[in-house]
């Protein structure tokens, strides 16, 4: 598989970036795949472990050794078929997932991990380029109906899923497009929207019946989906933003980071923006929040031509390197820099944010903060200290709240069916069934597990699909 | 009927694992002079073999002996006078040997039916007479089974015309009464009834006595009217110790020392021919025969049942000999074509009984022996000026006046050798075999009646379907991407069996959760101890795959023969144009085959259910069509589509097979199976096994046409399809290998496999006498894995719509089968030792064992119910102590890194434990502490067939020695070092040259038998008394029996291996299919070892996927006293099942010389410290919750294990434990656990006298002289000396010469073996095998003595296997030495005059030159060192094996000298150390060790060639492997490299 020496005879190279100047003034996709000799020998790299680590770091097990194999073989669409085996969406991993798999990856032993990622996604692009991807449309259908709430990557995954088991899915979504995240929450720079487009294309084929526009709760009642339909699937995604509750929360310029990347996902696919524009030209932006979602906005800030940006987390600075025996192949806490952070951007570590100050007028002028420090107690726990003395201001007009999100929203449809909720506020299910505790109706994806990655989103929604069709039919062909 | 004196069958211990080898010789007066004497003298043998014995716990109990001799007629006419009746002229009455019970009634039983059936059979009843004997020399275990021995006499009757007639009446009386006895009686009372002997000629007096006491025993033979001109001897070494009776041998024509291997399929083969035998001779008399052959006796006394058969029906003595035992006829270029024609027309007769023998067998009026074709025995032989030939197991075997000897030669592999009394004289074998194979015309008959299948016309073959198609045939016969990557396409590709790494820790069939296919429920049976396994490359000419298709003739038409017609394969493995050649051969071959296809599918609307009256209706219709005069039979399953279901193909195969067996037609019929299903290797085996004679497997041919597009450009479809039938081929014969077989024919049908998971009903039904021991699935189940598959192949699975099954048996995937190491066991493992956290710790051991209960293994079943009680942690013993029982596996320094290698060494001596060096050797460096207190040495000294780096040194250095007999992941099998993994280093201690490879045979060449086994151990206790001696075997159906004759061979410590046990490089069909879980082959060890009351005498260890303290804990329970780890050792130090050691890629440094990955070993000793000494811990924990102290106080608790019921597995549900779980019943202090010490008897060894008188050398140096008598008992002369010697100076030993031993006589066994630099042995007389073994530096001379009267250069002086193993020291023997001289010699250096087959094996270094002729296979294996032969006949090529070396002449001195523009005289120009530069230099240095042979043995031989220098000097011939010339050209250049940088140097300074 691959090729036996193949990691002693070439080193790892990944895709490059457009250059940094030209980049940051479009909201286009700027990565540079590799060219085909040279994405063949990323796939002889790949070791063929007796114990792939990939394959389990791998939220959707993607059966990595074999894709890396045909790869490097050259049978690109021999690779598709056993991608899309595991994978409903490979083109959204193979651009945004952090790939866990690169890190549990044998190679990264030494800090060498193969290009998995960029493998993924140079198939599934070929497979679209040259007509590969196909819609699987069902050959016998059931009358079974099936309603799935939330279009993002769970929902998307568990009706294509269904559909092609052949029952009859309705997907319901209160934004304009389906999508969920990917479409609203992702900065176009990182993932063009018309990749989301042609898998709904295939799902419209494949029979999946799309609702957009319609809130459960709003326009029509979760009673109503429990009548109309055999099974319902909450995939409504985690959408309640941690808030920060200090003073100055409510003066001008300070915003939840999701408000303000919406607008501009909104704003590049001609949707209307619908309230008062978050933008961050001329202003001098903070970023709370160390994540991924922060990053977004550094660099979203940065092509709407910020004048400075400056990321905190509250958080230690991470290991440039980790402690590599002890985490592989796990994934690890270190320090991870951006192509946003790349573009520009002042990053603190062990700073906490106390107070919002503003002018007069009531618009945010600076940030106070205080330095922590973080101590570990007797048993192991992590305790935060603040540091006294400390406190520093951060001047800036505009703030982007990117803490992350404690759980789906309640209000509505949740509180109306009345499932059951997990200690963290999520929809309660398990993953060997994903039933909730209300008859026929099940759950997956951040409404169920809370906010997590794409990746593992398009695994909950293939797994409930699977426990879908088997609560239909009494068993079930779907894979988990 | 079972041997008497043996228990019945229970728990997990059958008798009929019984495995026996032995001692066996004779004497006998060549003009049939009878006397006394001779009888007196064979006694004398039996002493003096009895260290080929054995004793059991009882000392008085040896395992058998026996004498068969001719009746002694003067004795019995007076005796018989005396109790009222008189005997008629010798010819004209048989006596008979009667053993019958005790108790007076079943006795008086047994005598009515001689009553019965004499008058019957027109003989007529003389009387009986009482054997004297005297008891008092049995052991206590023996009386309670002794036989009353009585005569019986019968007078020929009036209308039986001649002795051969009344000789078959007797056979048949014999017979009758056994049947009436046996069959009538139905219950065990008449079970010791049995008749060692009814003959007009011979007679046998055997017993349970110890071998010394035979004549103690039957008074008859102390008696000086008792005469003789023959005595043949047998002293048994049993690997159990229950007293039988009738299983010591003579039996009634033969002794056999070896092992029928296929004995199994012999024996079905034999009832097979029920319908189809007559015979003429014989007539309705052989109605009365049957059975012919009795179940559940030994291998020896089946074969004796049969050739007593053939020579019943007619055919002479050795005519049936040669039937039984051929000689490798098929590709032998040197048999003459009318002995091969002879051999061809036979194979269709009668199929070879396999395995190592060395028979002697006699009906009176000849004797004679033969040798299997391998030459496995040994058997010497000398005759004397007055008449005698004395043969034996060994020479040396009765004192004779050596002036007397006119011939001391042996038996040569595959040769007969026979004395006949009537005519005076001894025939040999070119003789014997030239009269048979001439009498008839038998290449005639082969040109009329053997048709080949490539000679038939041509036919249409069927072609590949289209992908859908196939894809969905593919998924309905199981197959899954692995089985394309892992195995059909690399076979197509390199035409070998693939090769994997790392052991199986997948659950076995049973506990699967996928649907397995049938194959997977079956392990292939292998070789350990009783009989060993062949090398079927280097070795290849024993090997042979031809298969005869269709029916047999009549065994015993013994007149009208060469009239019927035979089908002929070179290979059973049959494309598609073969398979329609065969479809229709009835329209080419006069009418003389019938070919009927019957289809194995049915209808799939019946479901799983209906698959039994599938199996029902096709054996009818196999029954029926075959007695309408169809006789090639083809099972199909071409008819599988989405409404027909297959039947397995082996299922279906062995139910025919069985089902015509059962009707006694299947030698009408051939069978031939045409399958979709059949694909690996295994698959294959089992088929072949279990009746097939040929297979096509049109499917794995479909999927290399489906693959076309991927083959390279210069392989075509049918070349790619060739390759694959070549690496099956290639993979069927290793297999065979493994359990020491030959020949397909005699493979075919043998069932040399063990079921694991499959419930008695289905054995019996259609797999029958299949050994399987914990029950399991029945017919319903298998069916219902068939019918998922089937269902889910043609149904609408997503997944399964372009592609296969992921499989997952090979390496971990989600989806595919389940894993013990996952990524999450790994690491859970590596950070709890590496963060020295003992909770992560418990999370591993946590996963570990959850996985275990998901039925990934036997124990996973388990409930611990512990004793009730549960006691104080703190009254449990210490971590420390249970460490002491903790030791780590053999990996070789070589196999991983030094890094790897030594940092378990360390850990293991930190914790108290044991580190293996595997089979590498060992670095002098790591014998002495390191700075900081640690300690590189690994406790346990390895030593396994290659014997690489197995010095003095090395073994003295060792707390324990470890014989490894097999291994978990491939036994039977040997290795291979590939010649780029053997730098410089790893060559340096392994004593070979660098980039050279290296090959560790499948056998060891000194062990062939239990008893030489026993011989190894006491060599190597020998060379360091104070290590324990151990043996390491893999679980198998009956292990624990061949453990029992480990312990009884005086072995201290026994590993039982469990079949997933880790390997570096194996093939796949090994480590997935040889070799069963430890967990039954440890129950059966221990249940065995305390039924034999041995269990004290020896340590049991279990290895093989131990991972957890539970594992320890249930090893214990089942009878374990220490435990074995290796991937667990190695996972702690940072292995991460790569499953890539073969490639030498290793990331992680273990596995791999890459200087760069090495660099990336991420373990330290400590990390190995943690693993063992967290598990201690747990171990303590639940050893208090379980309520045990002690791990004494554990062992062998199986009572505390109950299945667990929890678990509900719809596959599991059928499973049985009771016998896993039995715990013998013995008496109170009998042990149970390890409380004894072995005695090794070295009290009694000369070496104790010459460490005496060499004090003053051992201690100061100083030069001593030592004389020393020797007789062929007084083994292992100087091997405990030189243990001494290589204690106190290392491998430098002392100066030449520095303990001289003058010594006289037959030395006996391993003479001088390790001997070391100081020690010269110089011996006047002979030498038996294995002289020289392990040579280490000291000298070893051998020559006939002054007086004997023989010719040196023309007889034998040494025995087989003289110098395995020798790396350094020196051999001159004047005379010619047996099979196997030099085998896997890396550095001595050695002359001898002649030598037998497969001279120089596996050579890798030393000078080895040969003043006379070599027999066959000359330089096999050998990669290494070089060879002078004297090829005076100029045809040494033809017995040379060309495959890894060049021949070359030798040049004179001035020729090359001039050539190496040195021109003129040595002298002139600077030293040359000849022995230095192998690639020159030949001259002078053959004719310096002509000159020291000469010095050494006076030889004139040697003298005569010195004396014609130039005449013979062209007639030699340099063997020089290419290998080693191309690793020392390039050594060389290196060195002229590094000396011309070096002159730089120096002109720069």
């Amino acid at each position: 598989m691959g090729k036996p020496t193949g990691f002693l005879e070439n080193d790892r190279q990944d895709r490059s970036y457009g250059p940094i100047k030209d980049r940051v003034n479009h909201y286009n996709e700027f990565v540079v795949p590799l060219k085909d000799d040279e994405l063949k020998a990323q796939g002889s790299r790949c070791m063929d472990c007796g114990i792939p680590y990939c394959h389990n770091g791998c939220p959707v097990m993607n059966i990595i050794p074999e894709w890396n194999d045909l790869t490097y073989q050259g049978d690109l669409k021999g690779a598709l078929d056993i991608l899309h085996s595991t994978n409903n969406f490979p083109e959204f991993t193979g651009r945004i997932c952090p790939a866990p798999c690169e890190a549990a990856c044998t190679l990264n032993l030494d800090d060498r991990p193969v290009t998995i990622k960029t493998i993924e996604c140079a198939i599934i692009d070929a497979g679209w380029e040259k007509g590969w991807v196909k819609p699987s449309i069902a050959k016998t259908h059931t009358d079974k109906t099936v309603a799935v709430v939330g279009a993002g990557p769970a929902g998307m995954a568990c009706s294509q899923q269904l559909a092609r088991a052949g029952h009859k899915v309705s997907l319901y979504e209160k934004n304009e497009h389906a999508g969920g995240l990917l479409r609203y929450g992702i900065p176009d720079f990182k993932l063009d929207k018309s990749i989301i487009d042609r898998r709904l294309g295939q799902m419209q084929t494949e029979g999946v019946d799309f609702r957009p526009n319609m809130t459960i709760g709003v326009d029509i009642t979760a009673a109503k989906l429990l009548e109309d339909y055999d099974a319902v699937v909450l995939t409504g995604g985690s959408e309640s933003p941690r808030d920060l509750p200090v003073p100055g929360r409510t003066l001008n310029g300070v915003h939840f980071a999701m408000d303000f990347l919406t607008q501009q996902n909104r704003r590049n696919g001609g949707e209307p923006v619908g309230v008062e524009d978050i933008l961050a030209t001329d202003a001098n932006v903070l970023v709370i929040g160390g994540g991924d979602t922060g990053s977004d906005c550094v660099g979203t800030s940065v092509r709407q031509g910020a004048n400075s940006i400056t990321q905190i987390e509250i958080m230690p600075k991470p290991p440039e390197k980790e402690d590599k025996l002890a985490t592989w192949p796990h994934w690890p806490q270190k320090l991870r820099t951006s192509t946003s952070h790349e573009e520009g951007c002042e990053r603190d570590w062990n700073v906490v944010t106390k107070e919002f100050l503003g002018d007069d007028d009531g618009n945010l002028r600076a940030a106070k903060c205080m330095r922590v420090e973080w101590t570990q107690d007797e048993g192991g726990q992590w305790n935060m200290s603040e540091i006294e003395g400390s406190e520093f201001e951060i001047a800036c007009e505009r703030a982007f709240l990117a803490m992350g999100f404690v759980h789906p929203i309640h209000t509505g449809m949740i509180d109306e069916l009345g499932v059951d909720k997990d200690g963290r506020g999520n929809v309660a299910a398990n993953t060997e069934d994903y039933q909730t505790t209300v008859d026929k109706v099940f759950a997956a994806g951040d409404m169920r597990r809370g906010q997590s990655l794409v990746v593992w989103a398009i695994r909950e929604g293939r797994q409930a699909a699977r426990s879908v069709d088997k609560f239909l039919m009494g068993s079930t062909e779907l894979p988990r | 009927m079972k041997a008497s004196g043996l228990p019945e069958k229970q728990g997990l211990y059958d008798p009929s694992n019984e495995h026996d080898n032995c001692g066996v010789g004779f004497i006998c007066n060549i003009k049939n002079k009878k006397s006394h004497e001779i009888v007196t003298q064979g006694l004398q043998i039996l002493v003096n073999m009895d260290h080929r014995g054995a004793v059991g716990a009882d000392p008085l109990a040896g395992d058998g002996a026996g004498i068969i001799m001719q009746i002694p007629h003067d004795m019995l006419v007076e005796e018989c006078a005396k109790l009222g009746f008189d005997l008629p002229q010798i010819g004209e009455y048989a006596v008979g040997q009667v053993f019958l019970p005790q108790d007076d009634n079943a006795r008086e039983a047994c005598i009515k039916a001689f009553d019965t059936v004499i008058p019957r059979e027109g003989q007529e009843l003389l009387g009986w007479r009482d054997v004297p004997v005297d008891n008092s020399c049995l052991g206590e275990s023996v009386k309670a089974t002794e036989p009353v021995i009585r005569q019986i006499f019968i007078k020929k009757g009036a209308d039986t015309v001649d002795e051969t007639a009344f000789e078959r009446k007797l056979f048949v009386i014999r017979k009758q009464v056994h049947h009436v006895v046996w069959d009538e009686a139905g219950d065990d009372s008449h079970a010791n009834f049995y008749m060692p002997t009814l003959s007009t000629r011979t007679i046998v007096y055997k017993g349970m006595v110890l071998s010394g006491n035979l004549g103690n025993f039957y008074l008859d033979l102390q008696d000086e009217r008792t005469t003789s001109a023959l005595a043949l001897v047998h002293q048994r070494f049993s690997t159990n110790t229950f007293p039988s009776w009738e299983l010591a041998q003579p039996f009634r024509y033969l002794c056999h020392n070896g092992e029928i291997n296929t004995v199994r399929g012999n024996i079905n083969w034999m009832a097979a021919r029920k319908a189809t035998m007559s015979s003429e001779v014989l007539g309705d008399d052989l109605d009365k025969l049957w059975p012919l052959i009795g179940d559940g006796s030994s291998d020896s006394a089946t074969f004796d049942n049969a050739l007593e058969l053939l020579v019943a029906g007619g055919y002479s003595l050795s005519h049936a000999m040669m039937m039984m035992i051929p000689e490798a006829w098929d590709s032998n270029p040197l048999m003459d074509d009318d002995r091969r024609a002879f051999y061809e027309y036979h194979a269709a007769l009668m199929e070879p009984w396999d395995g190592p023998a060395a028979v002697c067998f006699t009906d009176g009026r000849q004797i004679g022996a033969t040798l299997d074709r391998n030459g496995l025995r040994p058997a010497r032989y000398v005759v004397t000026d007055d008449d005698f030939v004395i043969m034996g197991s060994e020479v040396g075997v009765i004192p004779i006046d050596e002036s007397k000897i006119v011939k001391k030669w042996r038996l040569q592999p595959g040769k007969m050798f026979l004395i006949d009394f009537e005519e005076g004289r001894i025939i040999d074998d070119e003789e014997i075999k030239s009269s048979l194979t001439k009498a008839k015309p038998y290449q005639e008959w082969l040109n009329r009646t053997q048709i080949k299948v490539e000679d038939l016309p041509e036919e249409n073959p069927a072609m590949a379907p289209d992908h859908e198609t196939m894809l969905e045939a593919q998924q309905a016969f199981g197959y899954t991407q692995e089985d394309n990557k892992h195995f059909i396409k690399p076979m197509a590709l390199t035409g070998q069996d693939p090769i994997g790494s790392m052991g199986r820790d997948t659950p076995i069939a049973v506990l699967s959760a996928r649907p397995k296919i049938l194959y997977d429920y079956f392990t292939q049976n292998f070789a350990q101890v009783t009989n060993p396994p062949i090398d079927p490359i280097r070795e290849e000419l024993v090997m042979s795959l031809v298969s005869l298709i269709g029916p047999r003739p009549n065994l015993l038409n013994v007149n009208r023969i060469g009239t019927h017609k035979r089908l002929e394969v070179r290979q059973p493995i049959l494309t598609n144009l073969d398979l329609e050649k065969i479809r229709h051969i009835e329209n080419h071959v006069d009418k003389g085959f019938k070919t009927y296809t019957l289809s194995m599918c049915y209808p799939a609307d019946q479901g799983a259910g209906g698959m039994e009256a599938a199996l029902e209706k096709m054996f009818a219709k196999a029954e029926q069509v075959v007695n309408e005069g169809y006789n090639i039979l083809v099972l199909s399953d071409r008819g599988i589509d989405k409404d027909h279901i297959a039947i397995p193909a082996l299922l279906a195969t062995a139910g025919v097979h069985h089902h015509l067996i059962r009707t006694g037609l299947r030698t009408a019929a051939g069978l031939v199976i045409e399958t979709g299903e059949a694909r690996r290797v295994h698959d294959f085996c089992l088929l072949g096994g279990y009746g097939a004679e040929a297979i096509n497997p049109y499917l794995a041919f479909d999927t290399i046409v489906d693959f076309a597009d991927e083959l390279p450009d210069d392989v075509s479809i049918e070349e790619a399809q060739k390759r694959y039938v070549k690496a099956v081929d290639k993979g069927m014969l290793k297999v065979f290998s493994k359990m020491g077989i030959s020949t397909f024919q005699s493979y075919c049908g043998a069932q040399i496999f063990d079921a694991i998971g499959l419930n008695d009903e289905l054995i019996e039904r259609y797999f029958t006498k299949t050994a399987s021991k914990v029950g399991g699935i029945g017919l319903l189940e298998l069916a219902t894995e068939t019918v998922r598959r089937h269902q889910a192949a043609f149904g609408n699975d997503p997944l399964l719509k372009t592609q296969l099954d992921v499989g997952g048996e090979l390496a971990w995937r989600h989806r595919g089968e389940t894993h013990a190491w996952t990524p999450e066991t790994i690491s859970l493992l590596q950070h709890a030792v590496r963060k020295s956290d003992r909770d992560t710790y418990r999370q591993y051991e946590a996963a570990m064992n959850e996985h275990d209960v998901k039925v990934q293994n036997l124990r996973g079943l388990f409930k611990l119910k512990g004793t009730g009680k549960s006691v104080p942690l703190d009254e449990v013993e210490s971590v420390s102590d249970i460490c002491k029982r903790f030791s780590t596996g053999a990996m070789s320094f070589g196999s991983i890194s030094w890094e790897a290698h030594t940092t378990i060494a360390i850990a293991m001596n930190r914790i108290g434990g044991k580190s293996n060096t595997g089979e590498g050797g060992e670095e002098a460096v790591r014998f002495k502490p390191m700075e900081n207190g640690d300690s590189m040495r690994s406790a346990i000294k390895q030593v396994a067939s290659g014997r690489f780096g197995v010095t003095a040194e090395y073994l003295v250095n060792a707390d324990e020695i470890q014989i490894k007999m097999a291994q978990g992941a491939k036994p039977g099998e040997g290795g291979q070092l590939p010649g780029h993994k053997v730098n410089e280093w790893i060559g340096r201690v392994r004593h070979s040259t660098p980039g050279v490879g290296l090959i560790s045979p499948p056998p060891h060449h000194d062990i062939y038998s239990i008893e030489d086994l026993a011989q190894l151990i006491h060599d190597l206790k020998n060379i360091n008394p104070t290590a324990r001696i151990s043996v390491k075997l893999v679980s198998e159906v009956g292990v624990g029996t061949v453990a029992a004759g480990v312990s009884k061979a005086y072995a201290d410590h026994v590993t039982i291996s469990g079949f997933d046990g880790g390997t570096g490089a194996s093939p796949l069909t090994s480590t997935q299919h040889a070799g069963g879980p430890w967990e039954i082959g440890l129950a059966e060890t221990h249940q065995t070892l305390v039924m034999n009351k041995l269990r004290g005498r020896i340590s049991v260890q279990v290895d093989g996927g131990l991972r957890t303290a539970r594992d320890v804990i249930v090893g214990a329970l089942l009878g374990a006293d220490e435990f074995g780890f290796a991937t667990g050792a190695l996972v702690a130090e940072g292995c991460l099942m790569m499953r890539k050691c073969h490639l030498n890629t290793c990331p992680v440094g273990i596995a791999t010389q890459n200087s760069d990955l090495r660099k990336l070993f991420p373990g330290e000793p400590g990390h190995v410290v943690n693993y063992f000494t967290y598990m201690a811990e747990e171990i303590r924990i639940l050893m208090a919750e379980l309520g045990f102290r002690t791990i004494n106080e554990m062992i062998g608790r199986s009572d505390t294990i109950e299945m667990n019921d929890a678990i509900n597995h719809w596959k599991a549900e059928g499973l049985d434990f009771s016998g896993l779980l039995h715990k013998p019943d013995v008496d109170e202090g009998v042990s149970i656990y390890n409380t004894e010490t072995q005695d090794h008897g070295l009290d009694k060894a000369l070496d104790n006298g010459l460490i005496e008188q060499a004090k003053d050398a051992i201690e100061n140096g100083t030069p001593v002289k030592i004389k020393s008598t020797l007789i062929n008992v007084n083994r292992t002369f100087g091997t405990m000396l030189s243990g001494r010697v290589a204690m106190k100076y290392g491998k430098t030993g002392l100066p030449e010469d520095t303990i001289f031993i003058d010594a006289t006589g037959t030395a006996g066994q391993s003479l001088g073996a390790w001997l070391s630099p100081g020690i010269t042995i110089d011996l006047k007389g002979d030498a038996n095998d294995y002289v020289g073994k392990g040579l280490a530096g000291g000298r070893i001379v051998v020559r006939p003595a002054d007086i004997c009267p023989i010719t040196a250069e023309d007889n034998m002086i040494a025995g087989n296997t003289c110098l395995y193993g020798a790396t350094s020291g020196e051999a001159y023997l004047r005379g010619i030495a047996g099979e196997r001289f030099a085998v896997r010699n890396s550095g001595a250096t050695t002359v001898v005059e002649g030598v037998g087959d497969h001279g120089c094996e596996y050579m890798t270094g030393g000078i080895v030159c040969v003043l006379g002729s070599t027999g066959r296979n000359f330089a096999a294996g050998m990669s290494g060192g070089i060879a002078y032969v004297l090829d005076e006949t100029g045809d040494f090529e033809t017995r040379c094996n060309m495959a890894q070396v060049d021949l070359e002449p030798i040049e004179a001195e001035d020729v090359q000298m001039e050539r190496e523009g040195q021109g003129g005289d040595l002298e002139n120009h600077g030293r040359v150390d000849i022995q230095h530069d192998m690639t020159r230099y030949d001259a002078q240095r053959l004719k310096g060790l002509i000159e020291s042979h000469l010095h050494y043995t006076d030889s004139a031989r040697a003298q005569d060639i010195l004396n014609n220098w130039d005449t013979y000097l062209p007639k030699f011939v340099k063997v020089m492997p290419v290998d080693y010339r191309r690793a020392l050209l390039e050594m060389q250049a290196k060195d002229r490299a590094a000396e011309h940088d070096g002159v730089n140097t120096s002109v720069g300074n």
